[in-house]
This record gives structure tokens, C-alpha cells and sequence, in this order.
């Protein structure tokens, strides 16, 4: 009696939490919609979107270096026992470069990003709402859709790939770093390497897609704030539920755009 | 002579679920006149502010300011109207990640195409009046609760709106706080000749400001009439929710 009223109360949780999250999917659609119908109504308020950009840049740029440095580091670690395993180890530089270009650099950078900024973007915004400084704005005649969500979408969509860039040559110095202490490279042979293996047919797919990495992050961030309720509790709700939701759709995106890549390009 | 109405609110009702919480509420605000909106917490107080600012879209019932129902307005008619109308929220509502001066600076940047030294003269009259100067580029985690609502007053009035509308311009405030905003509030309406609508539950503020005032309840205007009207009313309504609010005012005096 007790084991099937447990099981009804978790299966009407469970539906509870499916429901809010196709809820939670719909109204991301109707902003994300707004956000279309509103871009290319002025003011456009550049300088808020150079603000942010400069930002956002600046907040996460720490953390994203000492992420692609380690990575590339540790990946050219853990291939290289591989590569003189296939008596390849000659490739490692270039195996190295294609993985941190087409996936590694911008999925882990859009991942960190979206731990940063999204969170970040979430809390500010939901903090804006509950004390009502979003409804002071509405009411001073400013449309605070543009002046806070669009500025913040832009930014985002705009910085991530220029981040995923840097962290790609980051990656590649940590890499380089890692082959120096285990195989005995000259740095010219390990730059020939990378550059007759990595083509720019693999660096544009990874860069392209971290335009869709940012707009999600700022998307998803900027929509949990917006419509934050619940006071400070709603508040802390926003900035996690923002990181989880668009990291998730990062991983989801990530799939979807490989295949369409390789579809578009299959001979990249 | 006839006095014209700034605020006409003709039959509105509002409900959020199953719960009504403005129900076919009508009220006239005159020109230069201070309306004190009082009643009990969740009694519909702040939602019919925020109606007339159109924050909320009422379900039914018509809103005129100045002869022009705000609900049938476009995105730019209204914002027009919003030109014209300060708004005091409860905890002022100043922008966190600007300074003072930016906070007073943001409406006028986007309405208007004053030079940066009548911005800046416009700035230091403003806060001159609330008697804030020193607080110019101060962030506003830097000032205390009653600054905050000195500072928010500034940018409310900083465009010298027709109406303004305020939502518990003194909660949380100290008595002696709490007078000065109320005498401010009455000081700024006279020389900027406004029409206000207060709501609030502070008697002493009430007493210094209101002009006539109404009280919500169940989601209809129970009674109006001035200050002394209602508080020596025989109504067992009136005489309970007035003894409570002179018990509130007396500990609250008594704790300074």
C-alpha cells in the first residue's frame, strides 16, 4: 500500500517536471521569437552591446585560458602512448590539432562560457526583476527587452567564437608544451605538423558553431532572468537552471551541427 | 469651477487564477489632487497601480489618463503617455549596476536632446531637491534605505511628470524618515504641481499628504472620503483597520 502510494507521488513528480519543462521550452520559443521580431527595431544600443561584449570577455577570459592550456596538454598526453602504440607518433601533432579545432576548443570553451556567463546573466537579470528595476524601466518608457536581453544576446553570440579562437591557440602551446616533455619535437617540425594536418576547412565549422553556442547561452541566460518570480529563491533558480538547460542544448546543438557539417562538407 | 481628472479608472477587474483581487473598480483622480489609496496587504493595492502604468493589463474596464484610455494604446502611444508619469516603486527600484548619476541620466539619454550640461544642471537640481548632492556617483548598494527612496524620487520626477504614481513611498522607513519622504513628496507636488497617488499604510504619511483618500477591500473601493472623514468614521471596518494602523504608528515611534 505504502510502495504504490510512493509510486504515484513519484510518477506525479515526474509529470509535474515534464510539464514544466515543455512549458519552460515553449516560452523559450516565444522569446526567442520576440527577440527576432525586436532585433531590427532601433535604438540599437551599441554601446551597451560593446559593453558587454567587453564584459563577458574579459570575465571569462581567465578561466577559458587555463582550460584550453590544460587540455591541449593533457590530450597530447594521453595520445601520445596511443599514437607510438600504432607507431604513429609522428601524426601526434596534427591528430592533436584536428580534435582541439573541430570539437575540443569549441564545445569545452561554449561549456565554460555557459557555467560563467550564462549563470551570471540569469542571476543579474532575475535580480533586475524582482526588484523591479525591469518594471522602472518599462514604465520610464524604455523598452527593457532591447536594452537588456538583446544587447546581452549579441554580446554573447559575438564574443564566444572570438574566445573559442584564442583557446584554440592556447590549446596548441599547451599541447606543444606536452610534447617537448614527452617526445623530443623541434617546434618547427610540431608547427609543419599542425599545419599541413589542420586544414581551415576544419577551423570554420568549429568557429561557425560557436555562434550558435553563444546565442544559446544568451538566450537561454537572459530568458531564465526575465522571467524569474519567487523573490531571492527565484533568483538562485535562474542562475542554475540557466546553466544546466543551456549546456545541455550546447551538447544537443553540438550533435545535430557535426552531422549537419558533415553533410554540408563531407569531405572535410 | 470644475476641476479636470488627470486619472479616470472606469470599472476595472482584475484576477490572477481564481483569485479577484480588483473587481469592477471605478475612481477619479483631479488635477493637482493626492489620492491616498489604503487598504490591507494583498487587497489589490499595488496591482491597481501598476494597471494604470499598464505593468499589468487589467481584464476588464477602462483606464484614462488625461482623456486617453492607456488600454487600448500601442507600444508607442503608451510609452508616450509613460513620458509624462513617475513612478516611486516600493524599493526604488534604482538600477544596480549604475551610479547615481546615471541611474537620473537614463530617461532623460533616451526621451529627450539635452546637452550634456543641461543634463548635468538638471542632475544637480534634481538631487538638490531631495537634498542628496554628495550622493551624485555613489552606486546605490552605498546609500541607506531612505536615500534610496530620495534618490528614486529624483529619478521619478527628474522628467517633471504630470502624474505620479507611488507604492509605499515610506515602508521600511523610520518614523522620522518616513515624515521627511512625506513632507518631500508634498514639498516636490506643490512646486512641480503634480497629481499623485499614493498608496500606502502609513498614517503619518497620509496625514501629510492626502487630499482625500479611499480604501480597498475585497477588491472594491469600500469608502472614500478625507483622512479625517475615514479615520473617525463609526464604521466597525474603518475603526479596526485605522486602530491597527495608530498601533503600528505608536510601536514604530516607540521603538526610535
Amino acid at each position: 500500500m505504502k510502495n504504490s502510494k510512493s509510486t504515484i507521488v513519484k510518477q506525479n513528480s515526474m509529470e509535474k517536471r515534464l510539464t514544466e519543462f515543455f512549458i519552460m521550452l515553449a516560452g523559450l520559443w516565444q522569446f526567442q521569437w520576440q527577440f527576432l521580431k525586436q532585433i531590427f527595431i532601433p535604438p540599437f544600443e551599441i554601446d551597451q552591446i560593446r559593453k558587454h561584449m567587453d564584459e563577458l570577455g574579459i570575465k571569462t577570459l581567465p578561466i577559458v585560458s587555463v582550460t584550453g592550456f590544460i587540455i591541449g596538454l593533457v590530450i597530447t598526453m594521453q595520445m601520445q602512448p596511443v599514437m607510438v602504440r600504432f607507431g604513429a607518433e609522428a601524426f601526434l601533432p596534427g591528430a592533436v590539432g584536428i580534435s582541439i579545432v573541430r570539437e575540443l576548443a569549441p564545445v569545452i570553451t561554449a561549456l565554460i562560457f555557459a557555467g560563467r556567463v550564462s549563470s551570471g546573466i540569469g542571476a543579474e537579470l532575475g535580480s533586475m526583476r524582482v526588484t523591479e528595476q525591469i518594471d522602472a524601466m518599462e514604465v520610464s518608457a524604455v523598452n527593457p527587452f532591447k536594452y537588456l536581453v538583446i544587447t546581452r544576446v549579441f554580446a554573447t553570440t559575438f564574443i564566444l567564437p572570438i574566445l573559442t579562437v584564442y583557446v584554440i591557440f592556447i590549446a596548441f602551446l599547451g599541447s606543444y608544451i606536452a610534447v617537448v616533455l614527452v617526445q623530443n619535437m623541434s617546434y618547427s617540425y610540431y608547427v609543419d605538423s599542425v599545419i599541413s594536418s589542420v586544414e581551415f576547412g576544419d577551423a570554420i565549422p568549429g568557429v561557425l558553431k560557436t555562434f550558435v553556442f553563444g546565442f544559446i547561452v544568451g538566450i537561454v541566460g537572459t530568458y531564465k532572468g526575465y522571467t524569474a518570480t519567487n523573490g531571492t529563491e527565484g533568483v538562485g533558480k535562474a542562475a542554475t537552471t540557466a546553466v544546466v538547460v543551456s549546456s545541455l542544448m550546447i551538447l544537443i546543438f553540438d550533435m545535430v551541427l557535426v552531422k549537419v557539417t558533415l553533410w554540408l562538407w563531407p569531405t572535410v | 469651477m470644475d476641476m479636470k481628472n488627470v486619472v479616470d479608472i472606469v470599472g476595472v477587474s482584475k484576477a490572477f487564477g481564481s483569485h479577484v483581487v480588483l473587481d469592477n473598480v471605478s475612481l477619479k483622480v483631479e488635477e493637482g489632487e493626492n489620492m491616498i489609496v489604503f487598504g490591507q496587504s494583498g487587497t489589490g493595492k499595488s496591482v491597481l497601480l501598476k494597471c494604470i502604468v499598464r505593468l499589468l493589463e487589467p481584464d476588464s474596464g477602462r483606464i484614462f489618463i488625461e482623456d486617453t484610455n492607456v488600454l487600448t494604446l500601442g507600444v508607442k502611444e503608451l510609452n508616450n503617455v509613460r513620458k509624462n508619469l513617475g513612478f516611486l516603486f516600493q524599493g526604488a527600484a534604482l538600477y544596480d549596476s549604475m551610479t547615481v548619476r546615471e541611474n537620473l541620466e537614463f530617461p532623460l539619454i533616451r526621451h529627450y536632446n539635452f546637452t550634456h550640461l543641461e543634463r548635468e544642471e538638471k542632475i544637480k537640481s534634481v538631487l538638490e531637491k531631495v537634498s542628496l548632492e554628495e550622493a551624485i556617483d555613489k552606486m546605490p548598494s552605498e546609500l541607506s534605505g531612505g536615500m534610496k527612496k530620495r534618490i528614486g524620487l529624483a529619478r521619478s520626477i527628474i522628467a517633471e511628470p504630470k502624474l505620479m504614481l507611488y507604492d509605499e513611498p515610506t515602508t521600511g522607513l523610520d518614523p522620522i524618515t518616513s515624515k521627511e519622504i512625506s513632507s518631500l513628496i508634498l514639498e516636490l507636488q506643490k512646486s512641480l504641481k503634480m497629481t499623485s497617488i499614493v498608496v500606502t499604510h502609513d498614517l503619518l504619511c497620509a496625514e501629510i499628504i492626502a487630499d482625500r483618500a479611499i480604501v480597498l477591500n475585497e477588491g472594491i473601493v469600500q469608502h472614500e472620503g478625507t483622512i479625517t472623514e475615514l479615520t473617525t468614521s463609526k464604521d466597525p471596518f474603518l475603526r479596526n483597520f485605522f486602530s491597527h494602523e495608530i498601533i503600528e504608528e505608536q510601536n514604530r515611534s516607540s521603538n526610535v
